[in-house]
Parts: structure tokens; C-alpha cells; sequence
């Protein structure tokens, strides 16, 4: 599905990414790992498409194709969604509008007719159960005002109605109390099927309890420094980051 | 039979004055007449602002004058029908809809709907003369304690305008449509002076088209006083739609009495040059004005809002939001002036200025001003200048809407939080369209000039 290649990416003249190397199938629950500044955001990021960076080598192939020559509303038209690590407030933007937008730019790059307006509430009624949000944030503007729970909430929400193949979840349980986390995770694994992957992006092995996943890698300083199964993340909870960094050496 | 004038410099327009003065005093009554020597004056000590005139600092409207250009001292009768020739974009308003051409009361205004008993709606020069004792207490009220040379200038060439008078304790419901057409053959100048007076515990609202007919290089320096008095509310919603080569100059001057409440809303949509000044007068205790403003530009059109709200007496609140969204090499200014007097306590007055550029080129100069001279009040100013959110930009990318969709979203959006102010549902959804079509590009300058010759 997903299938990174040696991938090195610059912000603002800086190296980042160091030689990424990621292949992602179909039904796969990855999780990346790895201590602050380690690249981890950056990786999400430029698999979304953000312009902010540069990729200066590699290639990145998502469902056959060349991600790198897609633009961002392209990438997520094919399939890929990127939960954001801190959602944009959208002042004056109605969710229901954006939405709404968004869902038909969906269908019709597959081809279907848009969602009349009463489809369309029909559709929302049902993936608002998926996180149990409740109606007085979707009637508001895109994000505005939500507190940061409702906001994280917000992002599988759209997940949910946007149902994607891939989706990324950058540092998605940051700043979510235990009960946040576990609606937040439920709805994951409710969205779960065989033909979608989800990237996991996580500093803490905490939502990892949540959601199981099937590979672990930790990334530090821009690469991939170890893959393993789920019992990494246990392993990088009881030993911390410096662990991986004496093994490296440093 | 069409007397007309030609000349270039500006100066002349003073020359102008006195060799048809007797053309100007025509028609109308002695406290139309008396005071416009006084006005001419003022308007030759200060010249057409340049900007070295603090007021005018980003707008000169010098240059405007040097081309050459006709006036219009005398109703002209139109060869065509306007009501046949003119569709509006803001239609359907279920309204009462007049039509003024080139600053002069439609002669052939077709028969207005159902106006509740005592309203008067007609061309000023008219009522002046049938209505003496009413529109002598209010003419000139305003507009004469100016020392805005423009403001003069219309005071000393007015001639006509629309007239419009609700009594004591009645409602119009529905929104009065006022179309102001520029249709010329030729280059011109054109003086509209207006006056509203809402009486007390009325309630109407006025809704101003301004469009251009045809190509013409028009200057349109319209003019309007407006009294709400005690428990009166009025609206007045501004809608400029004019060619790239026109220059609007508009001066509105409102009065509010005790409790009276005035809301406003200018949104340009296209125009060369406009020049919006607004003072109101907050005279009555619990007055009060909610001003808001709306500016689309774009090419090198030119947009210029100038506001001043003056507290004069306690317990009144004032609120002001104008947002531009500047394209292009387009520029857009802003100055606002809050005056609280020493007797205003308890004065609440909130000003809110934000612009996007959406170019390098474009630019935005904006200039809050307070002066403050009571103790008890609660005042506040801010003004923002930047560009498209990225952040949003690319949120809203990443869920699949196009990049151009996604920047028609979030400039819709900066722009609805004016619209929302619009109290009128019908008036705000046709506005909400409008600006939508305006920001895809659909709504042209020129727009109306085809839409209006329907062969």
C-alpha cells in the first residue's frame, strides 16, 4: 500500500529526514516511536503533503503510484489521512460545510454523484457514534473553540467520515485524559478493516494499549533505527529513549 | 437643452459654481441655496484633498478631476426606461425599489408598493419645496458643521437625491431598494444629496446599489444625512458595484437621538476609486450604531473607509468591524476615529479592523484613532493585516478540497463575519451569494453594463 524509499526531506534548509525506509500493507497497524525531534511529525507531514517540506531524495509510492508528484488534496482523495497533532481552528468555516465539501470532492474522484444535503446528515448522524461527538461541535466552525480532546475527536471524526486507506495519526493522544483516550482509540479500532493501514505516530507507548499494533519502528535523528513487534514499545517504555541511544552508541 | 461644462483643472470647479450659480439655485428653496456660498468657500480654502491632507493621506483624489468631464445641473430625461434596461444583482428583495440616475430622483419611478400613511419617499428638490418646514429642520444639519472639502462640495451643487421620511411609530418591514445608476454619454460628475429622517419609534431600511450603466469615467459624490430619532432604528446597507473607472465618494452622516439605533453596512464590491466617509453622532443616552463594512478589491482598485463615531452623551455603545480582502495591486485604507465626550460615561466602543492580502502587491494602510475624555467607558481598537492562513490552507487540503476551493472557504469565511452582522435574512443571503460570486471570480465590474441591455 505504502512503500517509502530511502527518504530524506529538508525544512527550511534543514535535514530532517535522513533515509526513511517504510513498507506499509494493506490491514497493518504500524506505530513510530521515537524521543522529541526525531522526525517523526516531519514524516506525517510530508506523506500528507505539506509544502513546508522538501523532499530531497527517495520515493514514496502509495497505492501504485508516485505520492511525491501528488498534491495534498490529491493524496487524500486517493486514500491517505493525516490526524493532525494540533487541529486548525477555522474561524467562520461550518464543519458541516467542510465536510460536506470534502466528502463529495471524495466521491467524485471516485466517480459517484455528491450527497444530497439530507444524505449527507444521515451519513454524519451515523460516524458521530464512531467518537461519540456530540452534535454542539459539529454545528460550530471547523475546530473553533474545541477544547483539545474535542479537537483530536474531531480529527478521527473526520476519519470516520472520510474513510480513508491509509491514515496517519500524528501524536494523536497527546493532551487526551484516559477517557478521551480510550473513545479516541475505539474509534480506531472500529474503522479498522482489512484493507486499511494506520500509522500510528507516538512519543508514549500509552495508546499503544489501545491500539495494537503489528510493527513498531523508532525513529531517531531523521531514520528508522529499529523494527520490531508490539513488544518494542513495551520495551521502550520500561527503558526510555536512552536506551536506543546507547545501543547506537551515542 | 442639456447644458453641460467641460474643464480639466480643479480649481475651476469653484469657477464653475459661479458662473451657473444661478443654475443651481434653480428649483429649489432659500435653505438649500443659503448655504452653499459658505460651503463653496470651504471647499476653495481646502482644495480636493491630496494627500497631504491627513484625512485623505491614502486616497488623492486630484488626479480624478484632471480629466475632463460633464455636470449635470438639470434633470435629464432618460431616452429609455431604466426599469426595462437595469436588472440589480441584488433582485428579489420583495422591496420597494427606487432608481436615481446620475445623482437626479428617476423621473419615472414606477408607482412604489404600499408605504404605511404619512411615509414620504420622492426626489429631494421635490420635497423640499412640498415639504419645506420638514426638510428645512434637517437639511444641511450635518453635513454643514463639516470641514471635509468634498462634503462641501456636494453642499454647494446640490441639486437632488432621494427624500425619504417615516413618521412617528411606523414599520416598514420590508427593505427599500434605492438603485443609483451612472448612465451618461459622456464623462461625468455627478452630486447626489440625500436625507433620511426616521421618526420616533420608527423603523426602516434603506439598501443603496450603486452601479455604473456603461464604461463612462464617472465621479459619483453622493451624500446623505440621516436622522434616527428617539427609539427609531435604521439600516443602511451600501452595496458598490461599479466599473474599474469609476470614482465613488460617498459621505454619510447620521444623528442618533435617545435609544435610536443605527446599522450599517458598506460592502464594495467593485469600483476605481471609492471613498466611504461615515461620522455618526451618538446624541441621545443608550444610542446605538453598529457600523460595519465590507471591501473586495482587486486589479488596482482602490478602497478607502473613513469612520468617525462620536460619543457625545452617556450610555451609548458603538461597535465598528471592516475587513478587506485586497487582490492583485489592489489597495485598501482604513482610519477609524472614536470620540468619547467629556459627559459620555459609561460609553462602550469597539472598533475591529482586519485585511487580507492575497498578493505581494497588494496593500492595506490602516489607522485606528481614540480620543478619550471621559472616566467610565469600555473602549477597544485592534487591527490585523495578513495573509491566507497556510496552516488552514493546508488543513483543509488535506481532507481533499482543492487548494482553490479551500482559499474561496477561508475568504468566505474572513468575509461572514461582516455578513453576519446583516440583521435582514433575505438582504444577508443575497449579500452572501454576491460575495461568493464576487470571490470566484464570477461577478465582474462590468457585469452589470451587459446585464442592463437586454436586446
Amino acid at each position: 500500500m505504502l512503500s517509502i524509499k530511502n527518504l530524506h526531506a529538508v525544512v527550511e534548509g534543514k535535514e530532517i529526514l535522513k533515509g526513511i525506509n517504510l513498507e506499509i500493507k494493506p490491514g497493518e497497524i504500524h506505530a513510530i516511536m521515537g524521543p522529541n525531534g526525531s522526525g517523526k511529525s516531519t514524516l506525517a507531514n510530508v506523506l500528507a503533503g505539506h509544502e513546508k517540506y522538501e523532499v530531497t531524495e527517495g520515493e514514496i509510492t502509495f497505492m501504485g503510484e508516485n505520492l511525491l508528484d501528488q498534491a495534498a488534496e490529491d493524496r487524500a482523495r486517493n486514500g491517505l489521512f493525516l490526524s493532525f497533532q494540533y487541529p486548525i481552528e477555522i474561524p467562520g468555516v461550518s464543519m458541516v460545510n467542510f465536510l460536506k465539501t470534502a466528502v463529495n470532492e471524495h466521491r467524485k474522484h471516485k466517480g459517484l454523484d455528491p450527497l444530497t444535503a439530507s444524505q449527507f446528515l444521515k451519513l454524519m448522524e451515523e460516524k458521530k457514534k464512531v467518537v461519540e461527538i456530540s452534535s454542539q461541535l459539529t454545528n460550530r466552525s471547523v475546530n473553533e473553540g474545541f477544547s483539545g480532546g474535542e479537537k483530536k475527536r474531531n480529527e478521527i471524526f473526520q476519519m470516520a467520515m472520510l474513510e480513508p486507506r491509509l491514515s496517519i495519526l500524528d501524536e494523536t493522544d497527546s493532551g487526551l485524559d484516559i477517557d478521551a483516550l480510550r473513545v479516541v482509540a475505539n474509534g480506531v479500532n472500529a474503522l479498522k478493516r482489512d484493507d486499511n493501514a494506520t500509522i500510528v505516530v507516538t512519543h508514549y507507548q500509552r495508546l499503544l494499549d489501545y491500539i495494537i499494533p503489528d510493527h513498531v519502528h523508532v525513529m531517531y535523528n531523521g531514520k528508522i533505527v529499529k523494527s520490531a513487534g508490539k513488544e518494542l514499545a513495551y520495551e521502550l517504555e520500561e527503558k526510555g529513549y536512552d536506551w536506543i541511544k546507547k545501543e547506537l552508541g551515542e | 437643452m442639456l447644458e453641460t461644462v467641460n474643464y480639466t483643472a480643479t480649481e475651476e470647479l469653484t469657477d464653475l459654481f459661479y458662473q451657473n450659480i444661478e443654475m443651481y439655485r434653480e428649483g429649489c428653496p432659500d435653505f438649500m441655496n443659503n448655504p452653499r456660498g459658505k460651503a463653496i468657500g470651504i471647499f476653495k480654502r481646502r482644495g480636493i484633498p491630496s494627500r497631504k491632507n491627513e484625512d485623505y493621506k491614502y486616497t488623492d483624489l486630484r488626479p480624478v478631476f484632471q480629466n475632463d468631464f460633464s455636470v449635470i445641473p438639470r434633470y435629464v430625461e432618460q431616452n429609455v426606461d431604466l426599469h426595462e434596461v437595469f436588472n440589480c444583482d441584488v433582485p428579489q428583495l420583495n422591496t420597494h425599489l427606487i432608481l436615481l440616475i446620475n445623482g437626479w430622483y428617476y423621473g419615472r419611478n414606477r408607482k412604489m408598493g404600499n408605504f404605511p400613511e404619512g411615509v414620504i419617499c420622492s426626489s429631494l428638490q421635490h420635497a423640499a419645496n412640498e415639504h419645506p418646514e420638514l426638510v428645512e429642520k434637517y437639511y444641511n444639519q450635518l453635513a454643514g458643521q463639516s470641514e471635509d472639502p468634498m462634503s462641501n462640495l456636494n453642499t454647494a451643487l446640490a441639486k437632488d437625491g432621494l427624500f425619504f421620511y417615516v413618521p412617528d411609530n411606523v414599520t416598514i418591514e420590508a427593505p427599500v431598494q434605492v438603485i443609483n445608476l451612472m448612465n451618461a454619454k459622456d464623462h461625468t460628475f455627478a452630486i447626489q444629496r440625500n436625507l433620511f429622517v426616521a421618526g420616533k419609534n420608527s423603523e426602516v431600511k434603506i439598501v443603496f446599489c450603486d452601479h455604473t450603466l456603461n464604461q463612462q469615467y464617472y465621479i459619483l459624490n453622493n451624500l446623505s444625512e440621516c436622522f434616527v430619532n428617539d427609539d427609531a432604528r435604521f439600516g443602511f446597507f451600501s452595496v458598490q458595484n461599479q466599473h474599474n473607472g469609476a470614482v465613488n465618494n460617498t459621505h454619510f452622516y447620521a444623528k442618533l437621538g435617545n435609544h435610536a439605533k443605527l446599522d450599517t453596512n458598506v460592502i464594495t464590491l467593485n469600483g476605481g476609486i471609492v471613498r466611504n466617509n461615515l461620522q455618526v453622532k451618538l446624541a441621545g443616552e443608550h444610542a446605538h450604531a453598529n457600523v460595519n463594512g465590507l471591501i473586495l478589491a482587486d486589479e488596482k482598485q482602490h478602497v478607502d473607509n473613513a469612520t468617525s463615531i462620536d460619543h457625545m452623551m452617556p450610555n451609548c455603545t458603538s461597535s465598528q468591524l471592516y475587513k478587506n480582502i485586497l487582490d492583485d495591486q489592489s489597495s485598501g485604507a482604513f482610519s477609524g476615529k472614536i470620540h468619547v465626550f467629556r459627559d459620555a460615561q459609561k460609553t462602550e466602543a469597539f472598533q475591529q479592523n482586519n485585511n487580507v492580502l492575497l498578493t505581494e502587491t497588494a496593500e492595506m494602510n490602516t489607522k485606528p484613532q481614540l480620543i478619550i475624555d471621559a472616566d467610565d467607558v469600555r473602549c477597544s481598537h485592534g487591527a490585523t493585516v495578513g495573509r491566507i492562513d497556510e496552516d488552514a490552507l493546508f488543513y483543509l487540503r488535506a481532507r481533499g478540497i482543492g487548494e482553490k476551493e479551500a482559499r474561496l472557504m477561508i475568504m468566505f469565511a474572513f468575509a461572514e463575519e461582516v455578513l453576519s452582522q446583516i440583521g435582514v435574512p433575505v438582504l444577508r443571503e443575497r449579500m452572501e451569494e454576491l460575495v461568493d460570486r464576487r470571490l470566484r471570480g464570477e461577478l465582474g465590474p462590468c457585469q452589470n453594463c451587459s446585464l442592463s441591455h437586454k436586446k
